[in-house]
Order: C-alpha cells, then structure tokens, then sequence
C-alpha cells in the first residue's frame, strides 16, 4: 500500500512536469501572435489594435525568451505559485478553484445520476434479457450517437420551456445544476448500463455463480454473496475512468447550460492564449488523473483483493 | 462548499452603503443576458459592461442622437483655439461608498486611463489638472474635435479613489452610477442593487444581474421561457419565432456599427480602384442582409448609416450588378478560365479572407460572399480565426480581405474612430489598408480643428464621397440589434451608443 502511494506521488510529480511542459510547448507553436490574442481578450473585439497588442507584449514581456519563460514558470511551480492569467490579471488559483469546484460538482452529480439510471437497468437487462436488453441496447445506441449538446437541448425543450420546471442555464441554485447534471448522466448511462449488463450476465453464467444456486442459495443470496462484488470490480473502474473524462470534456455541456466550469475555461482560455491558466488547469486535471486512478485502484482492489499486494 | 468557493472570488461587496434592501430573488431583479464577458474590473478593458449595469458613469453622456449631454461634468467650454477645455463637475455626486466627487479624482482617474490603453490614448493631451475643486482643465497640443466624445466613452468612466490601489490597479468597482455592486464574479456574473443616494433619476427596480449568455441558442432560450427579462443579442433567425410568443416585446435598434469587407490596396490584386468596385458590384447586399441579418432594410454600400448625416452620401445605391462587374474587371485583362475561373498571365484570381468567430453571422455572410464572388470569377477562401488576426494581419501586410464588424459609434463622434481607420497611408488595424490618397489624410487632420458646422458637413462629405467612391472597405450592411424585453417590464429603451441599458428607467408592470 505505501509503496503504491508514493510510486504514485513520483507519478503524480512526473505528469504534472510532463503535462506543463506539453502545454507550454503546445501553446508555443500555435500559430498567430500571443500578444494580440491577449489583446483582443482583455479588451474586447472592438478595441484590439496593434497599440493595445504592444503593450500587452511590455508588460508581460512577451518578448523574453522561449527558455526564459519556461525557467520562470518551473520556479514558480516549485514554490506552488500558478502564476497570475494574462488575460484577467488575478490569480490563477482562484480562477481555477472557481471552475474546478463547479466541474467535479457538475461530474459527481452526473457520475451519481448516471450510475442510478445504468446500474438497475443493466443489471434488469441482463437478468431478463429479451425485449427489455434489446430495447436498451436500442436506446443506448440511440443516445450515444447524438452528440451530448442535441440531449441537452432537448432536455431543455422539455423541462424548461414545455414543462417549465428547470431553469435553462446559469449556475448558483440547486435547480440550475438539474439539466446539465441529467444531460451528462444520459450521455453517460447510454455506455455504462451496458458495460453494467455485460459484466453482470458473464457473472450470471458463470460457474461458480451457477454453483451458488445449486447449492441452494436463493437468487437474491446468490445476488448479494457473489453477484455484487464480481460485477462491481470493473464497473467502479469503468466509472472512475468516465468521471476523469468528465471532468474535463464537458464543454458542450457547460457551454450550453452557461455552467462555469473547467472544459469551458479551458476553451476560452486556449482561445486567448491565457497560458497560466492553461498550465495551471491541465496540470490540476494531470493530477486529478493521477490522484482518481489511484483511487479506483485502490477501491478496486478492496473489491477484489486476490491480485495480492497492492504495488 | 460551493457557496464558500465562489464567495473567495467575489471581488466587490458594496456593504457599506447597502440599504434595508431585501435579497435579489425573481421577482425584484432584473435579469439580463448579454454575450459579453467582463474579463476584468479596469473600466478601460470591460468597461462597457459596467456603465452598461450603470454602476460607472462618465464626464459626459450621449443622447440617441448621439448629441453630447451632461453626465458628471454639468457642463464644459473649448477655449478659442480649441486647446484648452474647462469642464465643470456636477455638485452633490457621491461615489457607492459615501466619498464625494471632487476635481482631484476626476483628474487621478483621467491620468490613469491615460496611461493604458484606451481611447483616451488617441488625444493629443498635453496636462490634465484641477481648477479649483470642482473644475477640470485638459490641455491639448492642437485642437482635437472629438474630445468630448472620448469623454463619454466608457475607458473614461470615474471610480472612487478607494477603487484603485496604489499600482494604479482597479480593485473594486466603486462608482457613482444609480446601481451599486451586489455581487460580481469575473467573467460571467454581475448582481447590483439600486443606489438611493444617486444624484439623478433614481432606480425603481431594486436589482438587476447581469449573466454571460456565450451561445446565441442559449440566450434565445432564456428569452422564451421568461427566465431572463432582457436578453440581449438575438440571433437573427429566431427572432420570428420569438416575436409570436405573448411575454415577450422584441425591440429593434439600429447600431452604427457596419459589416464590411476591409481589402489591402497595396496587394497586387486590389490595387486599382477598379477591381475593387467590381467586387463590390458582385455583392447581392440585399440578398445577405435579409436572408443571414433578416433584416432587408439593413443592406448598404457605405460605412456609416444614415443618422450620422455629415457622413452619409444621400444619393447612392448598392444594387447588384454582375454584368458590370464583369466588364470592369475584363477592361483590367481578366478573362474566364475553363473552370470559370478569372485567369490574367496565368495567374487565377483568388484571395484568402480572414474573419472571426466571436459574432455568428460573421461566418456566414462570409461564406455568402464567398459563394457570390465565385459567380464572378473569383475564388475567395475563408479563414475563420480570431478577431486579432486582422489589426495583426494589417501590421505585418500579410493581410489581403478581412470581413470585419467595425463600430464607429464607440466614441459618440465618428471623426475619432475614422482617423483612426483612415488618418495614413497606412490607415488603421480595422480601416483602410495601403489606400493612399493625400486629399482625403489631410482633410481628416483638419476636421479634428474644425469648429464651423457647414464647412464641418461639407469637408466630411468629400471624404465620405471618397471612402465610397475608392472602396479602400467594401460595406455590406448595418447591424441592427434585436433584444427580447419580458412583458413584466416597462420603460425598456435601448441606446444604440451602448452606453448604457438604462436600468434606472424601468419599472414593474
């Protein structure tokens, strides 16, 4: 367990210099002058001219040295200083919080909503199969081929302006997290629900699980004793891989719903070529990377203990 | 937890001030939804949003006329020779914060704006200092006409010295306007309340927020299920379905900003007027302004609309003609190609064009225009980038066609922007480029010193006559601003200077 976490902490400390160094090269070789983008962002479309690109390049001294910069950010780092946006002028830190907070939020209430729609269905899907499996399979593929923004549109359609239930957009009550959270869970139940039917029907023909039941336990003892833990393994992994993926790819989502998250800071600031906040929110989702994965491995292997010592 | 985290990024809570005011709630704010993110607390980057919420007010204000009028200063005199101008502050002006307005801070706040990027930079201005505690004297090097208008222009809007800080960095956004900051969390969200020691026109309505609405569908939404009383921005194609819906009032406004094709003189290709009048032949105007902009009466082949009469040409039409556009170009040596091609010295005739995402019917008039220069002859490929591509395709000449969206009434008087676009041979990042022509440079530096009104109509006039006539920028249509108002509402007006939403002339149905 202990060397698990610290080859962990060395992983953690590798991709967040790995994935910093990428961003800042990356964003180095994107084309276009980083001055003007600067420029058009904190002063609008209308009042970007070369002027203001000028002196946006002196007073971040845009000019400096590709290496002069990339030493300036690596100290900074080590002293757990993100720097300030070039855009805005505040702290990193607390842009990120701001977004990171609403992101993870936006994700667990949507890996939540989604595991309680995909969990019962898959498991009724693989215990009675026939029209019900098929019927899911059906909805599933359905679901998964519209692209997530055409769900939320309709989800709005139908509980904000039909129904009138549910705010359209926005943030900040309860009830403006209902939509984007049930858009996300949709989009995300279309998948898990059948890994969720999978693995719960190779678990019901298994022998052992047929064993179970000729040795004389009721299904639901069967269920409980040697259904759940079998199934549950590389479900909670699947889970834990699609909640990263949420974390950070849920633009469309946040965009439509005006959700200030992190995938939508990230665009707009890519956008403006804010490279702080860029660093500092692809090095926070690299360990976030780092910090779930471990998680999972750890839950997983309380789950299934018999690959022996955790390393 | 979340409650806590956006709290930490709350940056202005005007607490000191706050009457018994009970919490904003539905049914005593005014929601609005605007495209806009304000990306900072400085008035001379997000500004425009802040005197929009009118929390900042500026020395002089701007009527729909675009007529300069009182704001701050209750009145101001130009010295004969046009060097000097007096402004005198309004008595009696209190800052959110209780702090009285006084010359000293008028001065502070002007230097500052100064010394960043702002209109304010474009003023030939030798010394800003007090005259008493309630006169301002700004001193120019040569006389400068559009000084005024700079002086409405929201760059130059007044904080309370508690504001700033020592670096000269905006902190809080202390103003003297008829709201107050609630709550304000950058970029998106911004929550006032009413000011009841305001000097002018008190606010009915106790609240007003503010959202960013980033996508066009969005805002339509909020419109139609009333969850936003004034949505700003409309795209276009819904405006019909919105118009039939019983709770909402769609108003209409002309802006004085104009869609236009900006072209490079010196590229081989554009460099004789005649070329570029034939591609502005080939344009079907009305074609895009009623089926993209869905608004017909919108198309236009000039810069600046009618209502800004010195420099509108009265008796001109932007008809299509393709036949003669054809001909122009076939008198400069260019003939068809088997591809239906314009083809001279085997060289094709074809441009790259560059546009921006950030306004929606950008791309699409583009592709129209596109799709309409091919049946000319000419193939045009479309860039979209981001809007500073253009100010740094025109430094680096790199640049051939942009289609741009300029506003020429972000300064009230035209004359500031339109020296800026086209006061050099070089002209501006957003004007003309490479477009040589002496008369019409030297006409412009005149007017900035020109007092007498007819002689004023008359020298404009030529160089409207010309900016048309040489089309160093082909004009496509102006735009016009479609905003949903809910019913509940009234007094709602919209002023095309975007200066303000005039917050403290609504009230309660």
């Amino acid at each position: 367990m202990r060397r698990l976490l610290l080859k962990r902490l060395l992983q953690l400390v590798a991709v967040s210099w790995g994935v910093g160094t990428l961003t800042f090269i990356l964003m180095r070789a994107l084309p276009g002058d980083i001055a003007y983008r600067i420029a058009a962002s904190r002063y609008g479309m209308d009042a970007v001219d070369s002027r203001a690109a000028e002196l946006v390049r002196q007073e971040l001294g845009l000019d400096r040295s590709v290496w002069a910069t990339y030493w300036q950010w690596l100290g900074d780092l080590l002293q757990w200083n993100l720097g300030t946006s070039l855009v805005s002028g505040q702290a990193v830190t607390g842009a990120l919080w701001h977004m990171l907070a609403h992101s993870l939020l936006l994700a667990l209430v949507g890996i939540l909503l989604a595991a309680l729609i995909a969990i019962p269905l898959g498991l009724a899907a693989a215990h009675w199969g026939g029209w019900l499996d098929r019927f899911t399979l059906l909805l599933s593929t359905a679901l998964r081929a519209v692209p997530v923004y055409v769900i939320g549109l309709l989800a709005v359609l139908l509980f904000a302006l039909e129904l009138d239930w549910l705010p359209v957009a926005g943030f900040g009550t309860p009830a403006h997290l209902v939509l984007p959270a049930l858009t996300l869970a949709l989009s995300l139940a279309a998948v898990s629900n059948r890994v969720v039917r999978t693995e719960a029907a190779r678990v019901f023909d298994a022998p052992f699980y047929e064993f179970a039941r000729t040795k004389g336990l009721s299904s639901r003892q069967a269920f409980t004793h040697h259904g759940i833990r079998n199934i549950a393994a590389p479900v909670v992994a699947f889970f834990g891989v699609q909640l990263i993926t949420v974390v950070e790819g849920v633009v469309m989502i946040e965009s439509l719903f005006s959700w200030p998250g992190v995938g939508h800071g990230l665009a707009h600031a890519i956008f403006a070529r804010d490279i702080p906040l860029i660093q500092g929110t692809a090095l926070v989702m690299g360990a976030l990377f780092v910090v779930l994965n471990t998680l999972v491995d750890l839950a997983c292997h309380s789950l299934d203990p018999r690959g022996g010592q955790l390393s | 937890m979340l409650k806590r985290l956006l709290a930490a990024v709350l940056v202005g809570l005007c607490a000191s001030t706050a009457p018994a005011l009970a919490a904003p709630t539905d049914s005593n704010t005014v929601r609005i939804q605007a495209a806009f993110e304000f990306s900072s607390l400085d008035p001379t980057r997000s500004g425009y949003v802040f005197t929009r919420m009118q929390l900042l007010e500026t020395l002089i204000n701007v009527d729909d006329q675009g007529r300069l009028t009182p704001g701050l200063a209750a009145s101001w005199q130009v010295s004969a020779d046009g060097r000097v101008w007096e402004l005198s502050l309004r008595e009696g002006v209190r800052f959110h914060d209780g702090t009285a307005l006084d010359a000293q801070i008028v001065v502070d706040n002007l230097n500052l704006a100064l010394g960043k990027p702002s209109v304010l930079q474009g003023v030939p201005i030798t010394a800003i200092e007090t005259v008493g505690t309630t006169g301002v004297r700004i001193s120019l090097s040569e006389p400068y006409r559009p000084l005024g208008a700079v002086l409405a222009n929201y760059s130059t809007a007044i904080l309370a010295p508690a504001a700033v800080d020592a670096d000269g960095e905006v902190k809080a956004l202390i103003g003297t306007g008829p709201f107050s900051v609630y709550e304000i969390t950058v970029p998106h969200k911004l929550v006032v309340q009413r000011f009841d020691d305001y000097w002018g026109r008190k606010a009915e309505v106790e609240y007003a927020s503010y959202l960013t609405g980033h996508r066009a569908e969005a805002r339509v939404l909020q419109a139609r299920s009333g969850q936003a009383d004034i949505v700003f921005g409309l795209d276009p194609a819904s405006v019909p379905m919105l118009s039939r819906l019983p709770n909402l009032e769609i108003v209409r406004s002309d802006l004085p900003r104009t869609l236009a094709l900006k072209l490079n003189a010196a590229y081989p290709l554009l460099s004789d007027p005649r070329t570029r009048e034939a591609l502005s032949l080939a344009i079907d105007r009305l074609g895009i302004a009623g089926a993209i902009l869905h608004a017909p009466e919108a198309a236009t082949d000039q810069l600046l609309p009618p209502y800004m009469a010195d420099w509108y040409v009265q008796d001109v039409q932007a008809a299509r003609d393709l036949e003669r556009a054809a001909a122009l170009l076939t008198e400069l040596g260019w003939h068809k190609n088997g591809e239906g091609l314009l083809e001279r010295e085997g060289q094709v005739f074809e441009l790259d064009l560059i546009t921006y995402a950030d306004r929606p019917e950008l791309t699409s008039v583009a592709t129209a225009v596109q799709d309409q220069w091919k049946q000319l002859g000419v193939r045009l490929n479309v860039n979209v980038t981001n809007s500073s591509a253009i100010p740094a395709g025109h430094q680096d000449g790199s640049l051939e066609v942009a289609l741009i969206a300029r506003n020429y009434g972000t300064i009230a008087d035209p004359l500031g922007v339109l020296m800026k676009d086209f006061g050099s041979e070089q002209g501006g990042d957003w004007g003309s480029m490479n477009w040589s022509n002496p008369a019409i440079q030297h006409s412009l530096q005149r007017l900035t010193a020109e007092s007498d009104p007819e002689r004023y109509h008359r020298e404009a006039q030529q160089v409207a006559r010309a900016i048309h006539a040489e089309k160093p920028l082909i004009a496509i249509a102006y735009y016009v601003q479609q905003s949903a108002v809910g019913k509940r509402l009234q007094g709602f007006r919209f002023d095309p200077y975007e200066r303000s939403y005039f917050l403290n002339e609504l009230n309660w149905r």
